[in-house]
């Protein structure tokens, strides 16, 4: 176990530098200049230019800006934010909170709720509410998650007034439901439909013909031999999902005025604020990277022929 | 994936797709007796499928929509050029059917109906254009790093990890900001790049089952050249899981368009859904329409390619039937 998580540590290492390096060139191959643009329409000084870019090193070659930064993160230097001359890592600790907030409630929505109609689906396979979480899930997944953050600010907050349109408090977890809803309705659909093809699938099963020839108690059929067989692909798909959830949040965020990563990334992309774009997907990967091997320990408590060594 | 769940994996489908082979033969279909392939008994469950059959319909009459919008609509009807003195958020008819006021006018004059109809090329273009290149992409590198195996796999399935760990839709935005000038080409292409990694990781899969059937160590001891065994006896194979994810995923690929769009750095060229909901969300208590209409088409249009993938992937899965 111990030596099975030493080497996935390991075969990250390489994953990590080429997707913060991928997004690094892509970031700064743009033609804008972010200090440039720090004066508008102003004339300035070439030399006042030359100086910013040697202060934050925008002077040296990609390669070695790249190595840099590099070194710069195991002490959580993300480099600077140009325009208003603040560490990148503080300007994202301060929208983070609000992201992961937002991501959490979400992905608990998600479990919950998804889980829950995969279950009643896949276990009346065939049946009205079969067809019922059928078609909801393909509306679902149909409309586009702005369009129904749209619908329900109109419904919701235009119409039956619960609730105010946009988020007035970011921090507020009751005001973040609703985004969070709506962040959640995607995933939610797939991981119900994920739930029910893999309960109607092992339904059919051996073991469980066995277990219920045994003369095992129904509950404990179903949580114990159906439910913990069934979970392993919605599992795995929960886990990327984390990452989806956290990009997702980029145009919930915007639709329901919410102060986190997704403004922060909008806002640091139009400016061309290439060390601000290149932090979040840092931090990004970072914690896709890091879900993916929970996963796949997980694997293991589900499924004990699955062994690490 | 550790090494063990996934040869656990292949042989429970191996044998869950034997069972139910076998059980076809015997039961369904009009021909009992007669040996039929995967592709045949895929053919005669589509033609059975009303769900297959309503989003064939759906996708063929946006294809029409597609190449000729104008034979949608009465008159002649500029989608672009609005008169904002005349028909600045004119209300829809809704009894004028497939006139030009049918759903009302946009903020600038502009007829919502004909917007619709000549937003469906872009959309489509975009989603077909993005599952072409990726199911290409992504097919050849999972075909290349699945056959060979080795330290080509391992290379090929690192490069997959680093663009499958980039974010689909952050990395799209950083890509196409460095655009100024955003065409179908250059956003389908921006996505695909993107986008690949799915299609890669299934082929892969799929072909490291299929090399060891018997029919490829015959082919191989008969002396068949290596590109004969890869596109005669592994390709035909092991394409069916590939078709069912890129169907699917069709369906996103127009979501992913629409939303760069509202977001601003998606299609800057032609009239996009996307663009047209992200200007009616000003009008959200006034004027509801001019986001309603769009956003309706975008989804039926989304649904449509889904019930297509759906069905598609009930007819070649043997295991979800």
């Amino acid at each position: 176990m111990g030596r099975y998580v030493a080497r996935r540590l390991l075969q990250m290492i390489p994953v990590f530098i080429g997707t913060t390096l991928l997004i690094f060139l892509m970031m700064y191959a743009l033609p804008g200049d972010p200090v440039r643009a720090l004066y508008g329409e102003q004339s300035v000084d070439p030399s006042q230019i030359a100086a910013i870019k040697a202060e934050y090193g925008l002077d040296k070659p990609l390669w070695q800006q790249y190595v840099n930064y590099l070194a710069g993160l195991p002490q959580g230097d993300f480099g600077t934010q140009i325009a208003s001359r603040r560490p990148v890592a503080e300007v994202i600790s301060e929208a983070f909170p609000v992201t992961v907030r937002l991501t959490i409630i979400a992905f608990v929505f998600t479990v919950l709720v998804g889980v829950s109609l995969g279950i009643l689906s896949g276990m009346r396979a065939g049946k009205k509410t079969d067809t019922g979480v059928l078609v909801l899930t393909l509306a679902l997944i149909s409309v586009p998650s702005f369009v129904l953050g749209f619908l329900f600010q109109w419904l919701f907050a235009m119409q039956l007034g619960w609730t105010t349109p946009t988020v007035q408090d970011s921090m507020n977890f009751s005001q973040l439901f609703l985004p969070a809803v709506v962040l959640a309705s995607l995933s939610l659909a797939y991981v119900a439909r994920l739930t029910r093809t893999s309960i109607a699938e092992n339904l059919r099963a051996d073991y469980m013909r066995t277990a219920v020839a045994k003369g095992l108690p129904r509950r404990r059929i179903i949580s114990m031999h159906l439910m913990r067989n069934s979970m392993i692909p919605v599992v795995t798909f929960l886990g990327i999902d984390i990452g989806n959830l956290m990009t997702g949040a980029i145009v919930t965020e915007g639709i329901f005025n919410v102060q986190g990563i997704g403004n922060l990334v909008y806002q640091a992309l139009s400016r061309r604020e290439g060390a601000t774009v290149v932090g979040i997907v840092t931090v990004m990967v970072l914690i896709y990277l890091f879900v993916n091997l929970i996963v796949d320990l997980l694997y293991a408590v589900l499924d004990p022929r699955i062994r690490y060594a | 994936m550790p090494e063990l769940a996934s040869k656990t994996d292949t042989a429970v489908a191996a044998q869950a797709a034997t069972t139910t082979d076998n059980v076809l033969a015997t039961d369904a279909g009009p021909a009992p007796g007669k040996p039929r392939s995967l592709w045949s008994d895929a053919w005669y469950d589509l033609r059975h499928n009303w769900m297959f059959l309503l989003s064939t319909g759906l996708i063929l009459l946006l294809l029409v929509v597609a190449a000729v919008p104008d034979l949608f609509i009465s008159g002649d009807v500029s989608p672009r050029d609005g008169d904002l003195t005349k028909h600045y958020l004119q209300k829809p008819e809704l009894g004028h059917v497939f006139s030009a006021e049918w759903l009302g006018y946009d903020h600038q004059g502009r007829s919502i109906y004909a917007r619709l109809l000549h937003g469906t090329r872009a959309s489509i273009l975009v989603g077909v254009m993005v599952t072409v290149a990726v199911t290409l992409l992504g097919g050849l590198v999972g075909l290349i790093s699945g056959y060979f195996g080795g330290w080509v796999d391992s290379v090929m399935s690192r490069i997959t990890d680093v663009f499958f760990g980039i974010p689909f839709l952050l990395g799209a935005m950083v890509v196409l900001n460095t655009f100024s000038e955003r065409s179908v080409p250059v956003v389908s292409l921006s996505l695909a790049v993107l986008g690949w990694t799915s299609i890669a990781r299934v082929m892969r899969g799929s072909v490291i089952t299929v090399k060891q059937a018997d029919y490829v160590t015959a082919a191989k001891a008969l002396g068949a050249g290596t590109g004969r065994i890869l596109f005669k006896h592994i390709l035909p194979n092991a394409v069916a899981p590939v078709i069912v994810v890129a169907t699917i995923a069709l369906g996103g690929y127009i979501t992913a368009e629409a939303t760069l769009s509202f977001l601003g750095i998606g299609l800057t060229d032609s009239i996009s859904w996307g663009q047209d909901i992200s200007a009616g969300k000003d009008y959200l208590r006034t004027a509801q329409y001019v986001l309603f209409f769009p956003a309706a088409m975008l989804s039926l249009t989304v649904l449509a390619f889904l019930m297509f993938g759906d069905a598609v992937r009930n007819a070649l899965d043997p295991k979800s039937r």
